[in-house]
């Protein structure tokens, strides 16, 4: 009696172990297919070109958990001075899942008075975002930002 | 009636920092959804905003399917003199929609 309790126990156990195994394939299977980083690498290469960016300076206000991704409101700002010969170029944010890489490109000069810009985007996947400020010494500089998205914005379906 | 708001300090003391803020009513479609029948709906997006203080463009932006509903957009500009800001969206099948605002500097 006791034996064949033992024995189904051990059957149940060797199957719940291949099951588990077989449940774990598919996991790493699905790695590959979500690969936009690479695309992000592309369009920041597109913007900074072979410069090296450096982190600091820029902050990026996105807020850490968002319920629905359709509208996030985002706030990047750089540290500087902004005087006609020590100031903020330009500000490009990215993300890495989204169907395209850009959340936004944004063109100031000295006489913004302050590097800062708000504005809403679409996040389609809980993701990083990188925001990248061009300064008017050619230096860039960056910040990274996760964000973890609840309901994704761009997938659904028209009625 | 115009489809864009602005709010820009009707007046500012000279050099001070202002911050603009505008939205504009679009539907920024981003050409990645589709119908239940599988069909993509095509993209409809607003592709740059600029803004020019009495003529001088002063901040501009590149604008993708990413940038929510209702483009919503602020920065800052240092008031320099007493003048008029000119706002414009350009966008996919023709979008034009321009919009201004004006200022005392003190």
């Amino acid at each position: 009696m006791q034996g064949q309790r033992a024995s189904t126990r051990r059957r149940f156990l060797r199957l719940a172990g291949s099951a588990a195994a077989v449940g774990a394939l598919p996991i790493v299977s699905m790695r590959p297919v979500e690969a936009t980083p690479e695309t992000m690498a592309t369009a920041i290469r597109a913007v900074v070109g072979g410069a090296q960016v450096q982190t600091g300076k820029v902050k990026l206000d996105i807020p850490p958990l968002v319920e629905n991704g359709n509208s996030v409101p985002m706030t990047v700002s750089v540290t500087s001075p902004m005087t006609s010969t020590d100031y903020v170029k330009s500000i490009h944010v990215f993300n890495e899942k989204n169907p395209q890489p850009n959340l936004g490109n944004f063109y100031l000069g000295p006489r913004a008075g302050r590097a800062q810009v708000s504005t809403r985007v679409r996040l389609a996947d809980s993701q990083k975002i990188i925001a990248i400020a061009r300064l008017s010494d050619g230096s860039f500089w960056s910040v990274t930002a996760e964000v973890v998205v609840t309901l994704a914005a761009c997938t659904e379906e028209v009625i | 009636m115009t489809a864009a708001l602005i709010n820009v300090p009707k007046k500012a003391k000279r050099g001070d920092v202002i911050e603009i803020k505008t939205l504009v009513s679009h539907i920024m479609e981003t050409g990645y959804r589709h119908t239940t029948s599988g069909k993509i709906v095509p993209r409809d997006i607003i592709t740059s905003f600029a803004c020019r203080y009495n003529g001088e463009q002063i901040f501009r932006a590149d604008l993708f399917p990413a940038t929510a509903a209702n483009p919503f957009i602020s920065f800052f500009t240092v008031a320099t003199e007493s003048g008029k800001f000119d706002f414009e969206w350009i966008g996919d099948n023709g979008f034009s929609e321009t919009a201004s605002a004006s200022i005392t500097v003190e």
